[in-house]
């Protein structure tokens, strides 16, 4: 069953393209300056390139999640949005209130808080304009047929994520309180609700994909948000460490955080039994491709990378070095990225009725970013790992070992042109596909769009 | 096996016990008697800093307590490492700052600015950071020079 609502999902997806283009962009701007080539100085210094670049990633993320929210809630609770004209305002005013944000980074209007630079008041804007999401969705949810387990991770997880915001928003005069708070917003999201996030769309792609039985899926589902929260919410104590806390974070947050992981890799396991189990005759082989690989690139990145540091005695030598800016690569992408590209490239065929799910553009794109991202990621931890023992091992002053790193970001450039080459690509397809129509929406092309098993027969 | 009610059952309790500890933990460490900041030594002048520390988003290049970017060098013991008048002079500088051709931006501070940041970092560089202060200091050096030297 398909509903003519869920096209709002599309406008979504595009905003998602254009920032994470933009991103990308500012990604260079950064990397040419770490080379030595620093010429954009004037209008997009560092720090401004910085926050431009990672506040454009949560930005199309969170768009990525409403998108795929906008999709799969009609669908699980078996009616349409009570209001596509209230989605419509509710995307409109989320892309002014970034550009107004992105704007001022240029300006020097900003609050220099790691990842949180938008100043207060917009933040007020933010928050008007997730209650309207979160409204939107729960009535949707409310009023539907039925409150399926994947919905209701999904929208759990997104409505925490609006709750966690507020604490970041207190202000305080202590650095070492505000750094405390700040964690509650970042460290609590992308290793707490963001994870439900990424478990329901993963959930909601799995019973597609592989048309295993719901209620199977659904209970792992289950035991990992539960692996998340039971290590994620105390591992938060990773951050404490080294900030002027006290010292019991470094027992809670050393043991806790050392199983975070778990909860990766069973999203992993997860994703690779339903695919064995299930019957492999989904034709959209492009969105199998995102689903499994994000199950898989998250434990990498987020799971592996992130249990490299983790422990105290290894992050006092790693806290604040290239070595948390590799981790941060790979985590987000693997976890963030690649779901959002993984709704994206099962919702388009659906919604558009173009049936470009397992072309040789698509499976490239797929590819020349993965291969890309590997690329930047290892030059960035080689240049992370050289610069501990360089800097903090036989204190080496900070300039002159940065010197030393240049030839790893040159290194960095280079795959990070074949990653922006695989998006290249994705984006070309992205408007290929063209928008999405209302016949489409009607057609139930192939009987994929059921939770019923695809009947092998119907496939050609 | 594991059924589904029981498998909700592992989310709801794990949450609820972990989320409750993380509670009680957050107030134990800012309980006053638990306190590493000095926190009484947060003056005025400090506060002016850390708001000038945030309105120029320093930490998009420069980390502080090990946070922040990883362009420029981390400043929790700037103060022992540079001195007064040097951190003063950049601050105030008309031209970038770019003494190993990495450029800073020129803030042109005035003055009473330049010092509220300095009482700033200052408060900063008297943090317990759990060993992490060493890790940073120019005393660390001097230790490492020791044990080269025996
Ligand atoms: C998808 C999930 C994850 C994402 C997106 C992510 C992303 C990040 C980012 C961006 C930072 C830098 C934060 C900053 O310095 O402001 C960071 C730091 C860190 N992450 Fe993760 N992470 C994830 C999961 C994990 C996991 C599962 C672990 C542990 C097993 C972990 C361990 C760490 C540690 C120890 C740091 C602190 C590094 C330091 O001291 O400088 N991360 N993470
Ligand atoms: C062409 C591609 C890219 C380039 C050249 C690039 C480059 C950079 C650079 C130079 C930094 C700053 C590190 C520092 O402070 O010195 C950075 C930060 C960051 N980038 Fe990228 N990036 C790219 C793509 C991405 C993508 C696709 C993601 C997410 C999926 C991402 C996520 C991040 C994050 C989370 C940080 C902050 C890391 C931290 O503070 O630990 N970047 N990037
Ligand atoms: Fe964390």
């Amino acid at each position: 069953m398909k509903y003519k609502s869920q096209k709002v999902a599309y406008w979504f997806f595009a905003l998602c393209m254009l920032l994470f283009s933009l991103q990308i962009v500012y990604g260079f701007i950064m990397g040419f300056a770490r080379i030595g080539f620093d010429v954009l100085h004037e209008f997009a210094p560092f720090n401004t390139a910085r926050a431009v670049h990672t506040n454009l990633l949560v930005l199309w993320l969170l768009s990525g999640f409403m998108g795929a929210a906008y999709y799969i809630i009609p669908e699980e609770a078996q009616r349409e949005l009570v209001s596509v004209k209230l989605a419509y305002v509710q995307l409109i005013s989320l892309a002014l209130v970034g550009v107004a944000a992105i704007t001022g980074y240029h300006f020097n209007i900003w609050e220099g808080r790691k990842f949180l630079e938008i100043p207060r008041e917009l933040d007020y804007l933010v928050v008007i304009n997730v209650l309207l999401f979160l409204g939107i969705i729960i009535t949707t949810l409310y009023k539907g047929k039925r409150r399926t387990t994947t919905a209701m991770v999904l929208v759990m997880g997104l409505l925490f994520a609006a709750l966690l915001y507020l604490p970041g928003m207190i202000w305080f005069d202590s650095q070492v309180t505000d750094s405390f708070f700040r964690w509650w917003v970042v460290h609590l999201w992308v290793e707490g609700v963001w994870e439900l996030i990424m478990g329901g769309i993963l959930a909601f792609l799995l019973i597609k994909l592989t048309g295993v039985d719901r209620e199977v899926i659904e209970k792992w589902l289950y035991v990992i948000v539960g692996l998340t929260f039971l290590s994620g919410i105390l591992g938060t104590g990773h951050h404490y460490y080294y900030i002027g806390v006290n010292k019991i974070w470094i027992i809670v947050g050393g043991i806790f955080s050392a199983l975070e992981p778990l909860a990766f890799l069973a999203m992993a396991l997860f994703a690779v039994y339903m695919y064995r189990k299930g019957e492999k005759n989904h034709p959209n082989k492009i969105a199998l491709f995102w689903t499994i690989g994000a199950s898989i690139v998250s434990f990498i990145g987020a799971g592996l990378l992130g249990f490299a540091h983790t422990l105290p005695q290894t992050n006092i030598y790693t806290h604040g070095t290239l070595v948390t800016a590799m981790h941060g690569h790979y985590a987000f992408w693997g976890a963030y990225a690649m779901i959002v590209l993984a709704i994206i490239s099962y919702s388009m065929p659906n919604m558009t009725g173009r049936k470009r799910f397992n072309n040789t553009a698509g499976h490239l794109a797929f590819w020349l970013s993965n291969i890309g991202m590997l690329g930047m990621v290892t030059a960035m931890g080689v240049a992370g790992v050289v610069q501990v023992y360089l800097e903090r091992k036989l204190k080496m002053d900070f300039m002159v070992v940065q010197d030393e790193v240049v030839v790893h970001f040159a290194v960095m450039l280079v795959c990070a042109t074949m990653f922006a080459t695989g998006i290249g690509i994705y984006i070309y397809e992205f408007i290929k596909f063209g928008r999405p129509t209302d016949e489409a929406m009607e057609k139930n092309e192939l009987g994929v769009n059921n939770d019923e098993p695809v009947k092998p027969q119907l496939v050609s | 096996m594991l059924s589904k009610s029981q498998a909700q059952a592992f989310f709801l309790g794990g949450t609820l016990v972990t989320f409750l500890i993380f509670i009680g933990l957050t107030i134990y460490s800012m309980m006053p008697s638990n306190d590493q900041t000095n926190h009484e030594n947060i003056t005025a002048e400090v506060i002016q800093g850390k708001h000038l520390w945030e309105t120029n988003n320093c930490m998009g290049c420069h980390s502080i307590m090990g946070e922040g970017g990883y362009y420029a060098p981390e400043l929790t013991k700037v103060v022992e490492r540079k001195g007064e008048p040097v951190i003063k002079a950049i601050l105030m500088s008309p031209v970038p700052w770019a003494p190993n051709g990495r450029k800073m931006v020129a803030y042109e501070m005035s003055e009473e600015d330049a010092e509220a940041m300095i009482e700033y970092f200052k408060w900063i560089g008297e943090l317990d950071l759990n060993g992490f202060d060493h890790m940073v200091s120019p005393l660390a050096k001097d230790r490492m020079e020791k044990m080269k030297n025996k």
